[in-house]
């Protein structure tokens, strides 16, 4: 019906146009995005002087100076945001802080928005009784208290960071599956998931081609909202003494100990909450820019 | 000839909260190799679920009965698995609404080539080449530059002449379009028409016509088929139906549709009343609370569908045409 050689003669110039994917697309509209591009930036600034920390003073993180005690900012013994109640370096400290606390928003939300996305949307899409038992699953999941859960774990399996990880990934996932199972009932019953049914394309096919791109810009919001909730929680749980073990440290930590002495020692405060509060906005920037560049045409 | 698509005493029905809804009650129909067929009917006639049955696509409350066979092959209530081999393969679908029938977030040219890597196991390169010849041969301008943009921005006309392409790819034996017009302008209409007019010739699909227009079906279709209340109630070749229709409601359809050949104006009629409400049809002729000319029979006895001439079947207790 089709001369596929003379066609491909033809057209073989133009052939050679690969097709760019949705995320090709969605990363160069994001690249036009200057808000979303300076705060990529700076939130790779703090995460490389977070990888790199050691070597980025001279000071160890848990070494105590018995002579500097609370000290301001002191550029002549390299103590750039000055020192703790303890007498050791607050730079370096920050930068630890935000190894934890960058570590515990990014796996943590990454974990979450892996199960979550594809629990949600498998629920939604087959919908009926296998929506009902993986629901109900989600409802018992979020009747348990937190707190209770994670004192449990710590219980079972000892103070470690990876606990954190867990117990919040294990919590964070279900509003994400809530959310994506809402977006995916209403996304299935829309007339080009039916044209994909009529096209014979298979059912887990249409849940990653079709129903997950289409459930992706409410994700990424929630996402950016996700990230931030799981530092608050994280330095939340440090503060209680559940997170974090002295002498390593999170903002969280680095914040409460320094809101106690805000008056006498406002660096302490300072530069941590302006870390935290940078990378935060970051984070919603960045959310916002791929939104926007994610869905081709509400703009 | 062998037909393409056979389907044998098919029913349909939808369990609701207030009761079971027959949408579908013992519809025979053949279509041939490459015929072109017309299904037309009101809203609610059942037009559209009777294909929707075929596809496999009715929706969870609905169960379909009876038989219907693909090239000699049983496809009704297989499993999705086994239908996928033949949905959009061998049998493709042109939806009402090409705004909604396109996924907004995959270009044209992913949801093109998906259907061909599926089905023919094609790579991406030679997708591409028959996907962009197809959307030239649909009349899309500068294929070759439109090929990556997404749905949103392709105009209505193009867009459901990017769907019409798509039902295209594979070449199918049996093309259901359902309503392809009905969501565009008129003069988009005619150009759609026109284009599907053109590719009848170049394919060798039999084409399926769902619509309520009967001026869609005048030039496009061989045979029509004039569904009522899950039933069909008249068949016949194109020409005959619309010069010497026999069924009260089909006679009822063409005088309610404008007509340019006509020399005065005329007043155009409707039909009275609503279609009959399907959860609780009623024994004998469903048309007859709408029909001029029932008489007592009409209220007893269903009237059968029978051959009255040569390719013309009627479901009326009327011997002649009122």
């Amino acid at each position: 019906m089709v001369n596929l050689t003379a066609d491909r003669d033809a057209l073989s110039a133009l052939a050679e146009v690969e097709g760019r994917s949705l995320w090709q697309d969605a990363l160069a509209r994001l690249l036009r995005n200057r808000a979303a591009v300076a705060s990529m930036i700076v939130l790779g600034v703090i995460a490389v002087m977070a990888v790199f920390a050691p070597w980025l003073s001279p000071h160890p993180y848990d070494e105590i100076y018995w002579d500097r005690i609370q000290m301001p900012p002191d550029l002549a013994n390299a103590h750039w945001f000055g020192t703790d109640g303890n007498g050791r370096d607050l730079f370096v400290r920050t930068l630890y802080g935000a190894r934890v606390s960058l570590m515990v928003g990014i796996l943590a939300t990454g974990v979450s928005l892996l199960i979550g996305v594809s629990y949600g949307a498998t629920a939604g899409f087959f919908g009926g009784r296998i929506d009902n038992f993986m629901m109900r699953f989600v409802d018992i999941m979020y009747s348990l208290p937190f707190m209770f859960f994670v004192i449990l774990l710590m219980v079972m399996f000892g103070r470690n960071i990876w606990l954190i990880f867990i117990a919040l990934g294990a919590v964070e996932w279900l509003t994400m599956a809530r959310i994506v199972r809402g977006q995916t009932l209403s996304i299935k019953r829309k007339e080009f998931i039916e044209a994909a049914h009529a096209g014979g394309v298979g059912n887990f096919k249409i849940i990653y081609r079709h129903i997950v791109p289409n459930v992706l810009g409410p994700v990424i919001v929630y996402m950016t909202l996700t990230i931030p909730q799981v530092i608050l929680t994280e330095s939340f749980l440090s503060f209680l003494g559940l997170g974090v073990q002295e002498p390593l440290t999170s903002w969280g930590v680095l914040i409460s100990e320094g809101a106690r002495v805000m008056e006498s020692a406002p660096w302490m405060l300072i530069f941590p909450a302006v870390s935290l509060a940078a990378t935060l906005f970051c984070f919603n920037f960045i959310g916002d820019g791929l939104r926007d560049a994610l869905d081709p045409k509400d703009r | 000839m062998a037909p393409v698509l056979d389907i044998e005493g098919l029913q349909v029905r939808f369990a609701t909260p207030e009761g079971e809804v027959s949408a579908i009650s013992d519809v025979s129909l053949r279509i041939g190799a490459g015929e072109s067929i017309g299904v037309v009917g009101e809203s609610g006639s059942g037009k559209t679920q009777l294909f929707l049955a075929v596809m496999g696509l009715l929706a969870r409350n609905g169960r379909a009965e009876g038989r219907v066979r693909f090239r000699g092959q049983d496809i009704l209530n297989r499993p999705a698995r086994a239908l996928n081999a033949i949905r959009g393969n061998r049998i493709s679908m042109i939806f009402q609404d090409p705004m909604t029938s396109l996924n907004p977030y995959l270009k044209i040219s992913r949801q093109m080539t998906e259907v061909l890597v599926e089905h023919k196991a094609m790579t991406e390169a030679d997708a591409r080449t028959r996907s962009m010849a197809l959307l030239d041969k649909v009349g899309i301008p500068e294929p070759a530059s439109r090929f990556d943009m997404y749905p949103h921005e392709f105009s209505g006309g193009m867009r459901q002449r990017a769907m019409i392409a798509m039902a295209l790819l594979c070449g199918p034996d049996l093309l259901i379009a359902d309503e392809p017009t009905t969501a565009l302008d008129v003069t988009i209409q005619a150009q759609i028409l026109e284009l599907m007019a053109d590719l009848r010739r170049d394919i060798n699909a039999a084409v399926v016509m769902i619509t309520h227009d009967l001026g869609v079906v005048a030039g496009l279709c061989d045979r029509v088929v004039v569904m009522y209340a899950g039933r069909i109630v008249e068949t016949g070749g194109v020409e005959d139906i619309f010069h010497r229709p026999q069924h009260p409601y089909t006679q009822g359809l063409l005088r309610s549709m404008p007509r340019l050949d006509e020399a005065k104006a005329e007043t155009l009629a409707s039909i009275p009343g609503q279609p009959p409400n399907l959860q609780s049809l009623p024994p004998g002729c469903a048309f007859r609370e709408r029909c001029a000319h029932a008489f007592e029979r009409c209220a007893d006895e269903r009237p059968a569908l029978h051959d009255i001439a040569a390719g013309r079947a009627k479901a009326c207790h009327l011997e002649a045409a009122p």
